[in-house]
């Protein structure tokens, strides 16, 4: 087979002056303007953007165990829809992930779908019970080479158990994501604890119960000279707490999620369940918060905590439905809505904050590198002029809980790399 | 509450059918008949339905009073849980029902309205009365009977027959409600309900 | 109003006068020899209980038979519901069997909420408690029997009287409504409790919050006592059921020190010596039992505003004549089906 050449014409490679890049095989081979090529198809990318193929640190792609509400193959088919070419799979799956042999298999599962790289990620407790350290060795050691570990959905809540992983994880640089939530002061959690949560009669979940968890891990992990990453932080008061320790130089990292940045507490109003998270919505002034973070880069990416469950486990009442929304397929647009269209992030800052950074964190050779020459043909292509009413029922996840049904939303992949083979051709799978 | 409505649009002028004095002489004459009819009006209990009827009501106790030199029983009766066409309109305000103190059992009740036209509203006095105990018998006073009967009622004691059309309207209006008498005949709006 | 009532904050002040206003009349049925009005018959209100209370439900199955509307009594135990069923399951077999109204009580708080705007039953939906949310005819019965013990009667609210409600804020649906009800209805509401029973964030409600009870005895028209449930000293709400009937209790002690117009309210059921003494309780002026009878009054009236006119059936034929006024409560009605 002949190598594929795929010449992309008059794009705006990160939001910059108009160029072409050529693409040869499974590596861009130019990026200039005026670039010809025989045989090669080429793209007419003119007012698109071309940003490095995006990389979520947080997905939850549910297989084995809950195949209902997604599948590695769905999950990576709305991976790809979104722009994304690597995801880091969560470990709470059934069977949790929790030895070298469920991350084989969510690899492996990965690269037969072959929409976007499948990274997963490790639990750091057996079963997520929090109780015994997960063999994190062999789940590095493995084909899967995992290296972040997190028992997401809940928390690492035991101090002890805690500073023993992030000490751990430090043999092959590995990085603990934390899902902050002290467990007691969130008992019958239902929502942000605050003015909305007293007038609903709906039990709190306050920010002190990710603040203070932060707070102490942060501190851990200077103590014991290793990394943390907090996972999907939610308020003013960690973004702070979080800036005071990369000012101290520690190595911490930090993510928010695209609902975060745009929705709040007062949704919850309407009890309806597809406004159901955990972390929950908060206030106005935490997504305020957020945002300048992710701007000034206290907080290093965005990750999508897509969340897929079946239909009827959100149509129903409140306090029964689960809690989580899906993200990849509108994650780009949400974060062009917050940031990118309110002038607080370049699309230069874009592809830090959703590709180079994420990478980085979980530590990805191919993915998250800058578009030049001789780098893996990783691409996105964005229209960031297209508006349209978000319709859940042209998802390719199989599960449709997205808050953002009918909401206009800026911006639209039009096209997917993955090493130079197009997923996506003109907003299309292939 | 969806309060749309809207004044209706001008009606033709109403024209007068009764004056005040017409009123207070056509309640004397009803009192009478009572008198007459009832063989004295010893066990006679007035019981109006809101909001006129109790008004008129009241009005005729003190012309019995005055014929006969006894006190009347005079009451109230309100039907609004008993009509046919609650589910039909909004919710309706209760009125007051207030039975005097000896009650309806074995009395002859005098039932009091303004204007009798469909006949509903007394088929509802006749089922509410019911719950309230058992007349010896039911009798119905009117200050005006328009006709376009729908159930085989008829008043006992009519003020005025009124001949009218079903495009025209019948307002009574009572000094104790509306600041003086009169009873007015006009034209519905085109627009109906 | 509107055609479910989920919240006492749906209510406007005329509502809730309107509803006073009904229940006042519809009080003085148990007077008569036959305690039934035909109002809602052929109509049918079902009970739907995913929570144990005998209470609430006999009033409300009380409430619908003396209009002469179908009861029917779904309660969780024993029932699909607790093998499972869904409250969506649930709500479509009632739609099924015809429900016009849904009087439902649950665990959860928004259960009615969502019964009401998911689409799920085309009935009206009361609310007989969800959760730590609301409980409106609660609210109604209160300021229904306080109107009675001070106020002026029908077509009044409760404008300047001042009423003190104490004990477990954080949990209680009935403080939640009472607090938008009778402020709404023109009451200074004081909500007393130790702070670790306030919600966090209550600078929006429009009342005041205060942790001393004493200061509030002498100026207020009516003290409302709430149950406070032993189970929450377990979780750290506070050290002993003793301390807390000292500090939070109304003892005769200080039952004394309230003005002499003023009445005690509960919701019941008690917890004598805890939040109250059995002296307060059985004092008249605990108002304890007339609110179980009150309640009886609020929700046939609350059934009957919701439930008549609620159809888009056939208008009135002639010659029915039309009424020119449409849609407000009738005061007038020169021009109805004489």
């Amino acid at each position: 087979m002949s190598q594929n050449k795929i010449l992309i014409r008059g794009t705006k490679v990160l939001g910059g002056d108009a160029a072409d890049v050529l693409v040869d095989g499974e590596t861009i081979s130019a990026v200039g303007t005026g670039l010809e090529a025989a045989g090669a198809t080429v793209i007419d990318a003119d007012g698109l953007v071309l940003l490095p193929g995006l990389v979520d640190l947080h997905t939850h792609l549910r297989e084995p165990g809950r195949e209902d509400s997604e599948t590695v193959l769905t999950g990576t088919r709305a991976a790809a829809a979104g722009g994304f070419t690597a995801v880091h799979a969560m470990a709470n799956t059934f069977p949790v992930a929790d030895t070298a042999g469920v991350v084989e298999q969510v690899w492996r599962l990965g690269k037969e779908a072959g929409y976007c790289d499948v990274q997963p990620v490790g639990a750091v407790t057996v079963g997520l019970d929090g109780k015994q350290l997960a063999e994190l060795g062999a789940m590095h050691e493995s084909a899967a080479g995992v290296t972040v570990f997190s028992d997401d959905g809940k928390c690492v809540h035991d101090a002890v158990i805690m500073r023993r992983a992030l000490e751990y994880v430090k043999t092959f640089d590995g990085v603990v994501a934390q899902h902050a939530q002290e467990p007691r002061l969130t008992e019958g959690a239902q929502m942000n604890e605050g003015e909305v949560s007293a007038e609903l009669g709906l039990g709190g979940w306050p920010a002190v119960a990710e603040e203070s968890i932060i707070a102490r891990d942060v501190l851990l992990a200077a103590h014991v000279g290793s990394r943390v990453h907090i996972c999907h932080l939610s308020t003013a008061g960690s973004v702070e707490i979080v800036r005071w320790a990369k000012s101290k130089g520690w190595n911490v990292t930090a993510e928010v999620t695209p609902h975060h940045l745009l929705l709040t507490d007062e949704m919850v109003r309407s009890y309806n369940p597809v406004y159901k998270v955990n972390p929950p919505l908060r206030t106005a002034e935490d997504v305020t918060a957020l945002r300048e973070a992710l701007a000034d880069g206290t907080i290093d990416c965005v990750a999508t905590d897509h969340a897929p469950h079946p239909h009827e486990d959100k149509d129903c009442e409140w306090g029964a439905a689960a809690m989580g929304m899906v993200g990849l397929e509108t994650a780009l647009s949400v974060v062009q809505q917050t940031m990118v269209d309110t002038g607080m992030l370049t699309w230069e800052q874009v592809a830090d904050r959703m590709s180079h950074a994420p990478a980085r964190i979980g530590r990805l050779t191919g993915q998250g590198r800058p578009v030049s020459p001789g780098e893996p043909a990783n691409l996105t292509l964005v229209d960031p002029a297209y508006r349209g009413a978000v319709d859940p029922a042209h998802f390719a996840s199989r599960s449709r809980n997205t808050p953002y049904e009918g909401r206009d939303l800026p911006g639209r992949v039009t096209h997917t790399f993955l090493r130079g083979r197009a997923t996506v051709i003109d907003g299309k799978l292939t | 509450m969806d309060n749309s409505s809207a004044p209706p649009p001008a009606a033709p002028a109403a024209r007068p059918v009764l004056e005040g004095p017409d009123i207070a002489r056509v309640l004397t004459r009803i009192a009478h008949e009572i008198v007459e009819r009832a063989k004295g009006a010893d066990d006679v209990v007035l019981l109006g339905i809101p909001t006129r009827g109790v008004h008129l009501a009241r009005r005729l106790a003190g012309k019995l009073q005055e014929i006969t030199g006894r006190p009347i029983p005079v009451g109230s009766l309100d039907i609004t849980m008993y009509r046919d066409d609650l589910r039909l309109s909004p919710p309706r305000t209760l009125a007051r029902t207030e039975i005097p103190g000896d009650g309806v059992e074995g009395r002859l009740v005098v039932l009091v309205d303004d204007v009798l036209f469909s006949g509903r509203t007394i088929r509802a006095a006749l089922d509410a009365l019911g719950d309230l105990g058992r007349p010896r018998a039911v009798q119905l006073a009117v200050l005006v009977d328009r006709g376009h009967r729908e159930l085989p009622i008829r008043a006992d004691y009519v003020g005025k027959n009124l001949p009218t059309s079903l495009r025209e309207t019948v307002k009574v209006q009572l000094t104790e409600e509306d600041g003086h008498d009169g009873v007015l005949l006009g034209a519905r709006a085109a627009t109906g309900q | 109003m509107k055609r479910h009532l989920i919240s006492a904050a749906d209510l406007t002040r005329d509502d809730a006068v309107l509803i006073l206003d009904t229940a006042e009349e519809l009080g003085r049925l148990a007077d008569r020899p036959i305690k039934k009005l035909p109002t809602l018959r052929g109509r049918t209100v079902v009970n739907l209980f995913f929570e144990d209370s005998t209470r609430t439900r006999i009033s409300f199955e009380a409430a619908a038979k003396r209009l002469s509307a179908d009861v029917i009594n779904f309660s969780a135990k024993g029932s699909s519901v607790s093998k499972g069923e869904s409250l969506k399951d649930t709500a479509l077999t009632l739609e099924a069997m015809g429900a016009d109204a849904v009087v439902i009580r649950h665990h959860d708080s928004g259960a009615p909420h969502r019964l009401a705007t998911s689409g799920w039953i085309g009935g009206s939906v009361v609310n007989a408690g969800d959760g730590t949310h609301e409980h409106p005819t609660q609210a109604l019965l209160d300021a229904f029997t306080l109107r009675r013990r001070l106020g002026d009667g029908p077509g009044t609210d409760l404008a300047g009287r001042r009423v003190t409600i104490v004990g477990d804020i954080l949990h209680s649906r009935v403080a939640r409504s009472n607090v938008h009800l009778l402020s709404t209805l023109g009451a200074e509401v004081t909500l007393v409790a130790p702070p670790t029973l306030v919600p966090v964030r209550t600078e929006s409600w429009p009342c005041e919050v205060s942790y001393d009870l004493d200061a509030q005895l002498a100026k207020s028209d009516a003290v409302m006592m709430l149950r406070v449930q032993r189970e929450r000293m377990n979780a750290a709400y506070f050290p002993t059921e003793r301390e807390y009937a000292r500090r939070y209790g109304l003892s005769g002690e200080r039952m004394a020190r309230m003005p002499e117009h003023a009445v005690v309210m509960h919701p019941g059921p008690m917890n004598r010596g805890m939040e109250i003494s059995a002296e307060v309780a059985d004092s008249p002026r605990c108002t304890a039992v007339e609110q179980v009878t009150n309640g009886v009054s609020i929700r046939m009236a609350v059934l009957y505003l919701l439930l008549s006119g609620a159809d888009s059936g056939p208008q009135p034929a002639e010659p029915t004549p039309a009424s020119t006024q449409t849609n407000a409560p009738t005061t007038t009605r020169t021009e109805e089906s004489k």
